[in-house]
């Protein structure tokens, strides 16, 4: 499996490092309440099919990545810097 | 037919002519009073005791595939229950009685075979967390015993024990750990619970469960409608598509986890090690081969199949633990795949549709648990009411704050 770094170009998997799915990019506010923390934390869609996840490439320029993806595939759909929105 | 030397006596001098199928292949029919979705070892051993400990034998299981196709047959056979916390201590201590006696309660051959589980550490820091973890078993009334290295020396001679990097201080001996023929206990099962009048039904998908008024009334299949009073879902690995046909969303990730055997060799390995600080562990088949595993390919997989990097990482360990392994040829590898819960520990529980109950979460503990969760699924589904070993693996615990994390990880998904 190879991602397509926006800065550094296309790279092998074990360059990057995953988190989780793309629900991370949206962090409850302090005051929220404990369903909006459950659902962050712990809640999955995690779809038999294409998804969004979070990715940061460790072993390369450090960026955090929106990564879609098939799961059931492991092909890479699209790759974007996290910071410029998912 | 009951399984017996004689039985092997007497069909080898008829010529072999008198073993029948050993379940039945009914159509479903239009309603049971439960329906199980789910032919792997759970589904099959829920329903079997279903049938035996409660009386309810107007039950179907409903795999999309055949039965035991899934995960319990893609797993590494290891029967242990080495479990720290509360919550996950008595359930697999359970569990692994269960399996005791689970040859004689089914009439088949399992192939369980308590060759001890012997867990390798390399510091003293690792030592006390293993003393700990041994007392915790001797607590729940299950064995342990603590080995220093010349204790391991003596059980695991062909180990290195002065790798630079993992020196071996000691291991943790569960003698009583060990394996299973996997696809027998999936078959074992299903025999006993054909027997008890239970419809086994393959080939037949779940497209969808039907709900009115927050009460479950049935399913819908590839093979028509079926009604039913109770549902009860043991599809681990595609738990969270199953539940959404429900309209629930659970707190599970799914991700592969790969496997690996060699061709058969003489006996060599005669326990199942494990080494934690490589993610790598060992056991060998009846037949001969090695079988070994490691850790996740740790992203999100719904493909039976894992990348290269990981297969690397674990012969790596595998020959950095035991040298003579270069010498072996891999034959092949597999992946399953594991509901991962944000604590690694499983989830038996009601769920907010009245009737439909939830068995999945398994992550990778599932194979040496089938007998204990399906005695506490089939009691859950039968009463109502959670049973004892199993009653802190609610769904609502995350929610809760109340996680059953045996690593001490944190809530994410791939970490357990």
């Amino acid at each position: 499996m190879r991602i397509d770094c926006p800065l550094c170009g296309a790279r092998d998997r074990r360059e990057f490092h995953y988190l989780g799915a793309a629900v991370y990019l949206d962090r409850p506010g302090p005051a929220a309440g404990p369903e909006a923390w459950d659902a962050y934390l712990h809640q999955r869609e995690n779809p038999a099919g294409r998804g969004r996840e979070l990715w940061c490439h460790e072993a390369g320029c450090g960026a955090w990545l929106a990564v879609e993806r098939d799961m059931t595939s492991h092909a890479v759909v699209s790759v974007r810097l996290a910071e410029a929105g998912a | 037919m009951r399984y017996s030397a004689w039985q092997v006596i007497r069909q080898g001098l008829t010529g072999n002519r008198g073993w029948a199928p050993v379940w039945r292949d009914p159509a479903p029919r239009p309603a049971y009073d439960v329906v199980i979705v789910g032919g792997g070892g759970h589904g099959l051993a829920t329903a079997y005791y279903l049938a035996k400990n409660h009386g309810i034998t107007n039950v179907a299981v409903l795999e999309k595939g055949y039965l035991g196709g899934g995960n319990v047959g893609r797993n590494t056979t290891i029967v242990r229950a080495n479990y720290l916390l509360p919550g996950n201590s008595e359930f697999y201590s359970h569990s692994l009685k269960l399996w005791e006696g689970l040859e004689e309660e089914l009439n088949f051959n399992v192939m369980h075979s308590q060759r001890g589980v012997i867990n390798i550490f390399h510091s003293d820091a690792q030592r006390d967390a293993a003393a700990r973890r041994g007392n915790a078993m001797l607590a729940q009334g299950d064995d342990a015993i603590l080995l220093d290295r010349d204790g391991v020396r003596a059980m695991l001679p062909y180990l290195d024990f002065d790798q630079a990097r993992f020196p071996i201080h000691g291991g943790l001996y569960h003698p009583r750990g060990g394996t299973a023929r996997h696809d027998a206990v999936a078959w074992g099962f299903a025999r006993g619970a054909d027997r008890l009048g239970v419809d086994l039904i393959q080939n037949c998908e779940v497209t969808g469960i039907s709900v009115e008024g927050g009460q479950v009334r049935g399913v819908e299949t590839t093979r028509g409608a079926i009604r039913a009073g109770k549902v009860g879902l043991a599809a681990a690995g595609r738990s969270s598509q199953v539940a959404a046909m429900a309209g629930l969303r659970l707190p599970i990730e799914s991700h592969v986890l790969q496997a690996f055997v060699t061709e058969g060799l003489k006996p060599v390995v005669d326990h199942v090690v494990t080494f934690g600080m490589g993610h790598f562990y060992i056991s060998q088949s009846d037949k001969g081969g090695l079988v070994f595993g490691g850790d996740l390919d740790f992203y999100a997989s719904y493909a039976a199949r894992g990348n290269l990097p990981m297969a690397e990482h674990v012969m790596e360990a595998g020959v950095a633990l035991m040298p003579m392994l270069a010498r072996a040829r891999v034959l092949r590898s597999w992946g399953g795949i594991m509901d991962m819960t944000p604590d690694g520990s499983p989830i038996i529980d009601r769920t907010p549709v009245g009737g439909l109950f939830l068995n999945a979460g398994w992550c990778y503990g599932g194979f040496k648990a089938v007998p204990g969760s399906g005695w506490s699924f089939a009691h859950l589904i039968a009463t109502g009411a959670p049973h004892g070993p199993a009653a802190r693996y609610r769904l609502d615990r995350f929610a809760r704050g109340d996680l059953i994390d045996e690593e001490g990880r944190g809530s994410q998904h791939n970490l357990h």
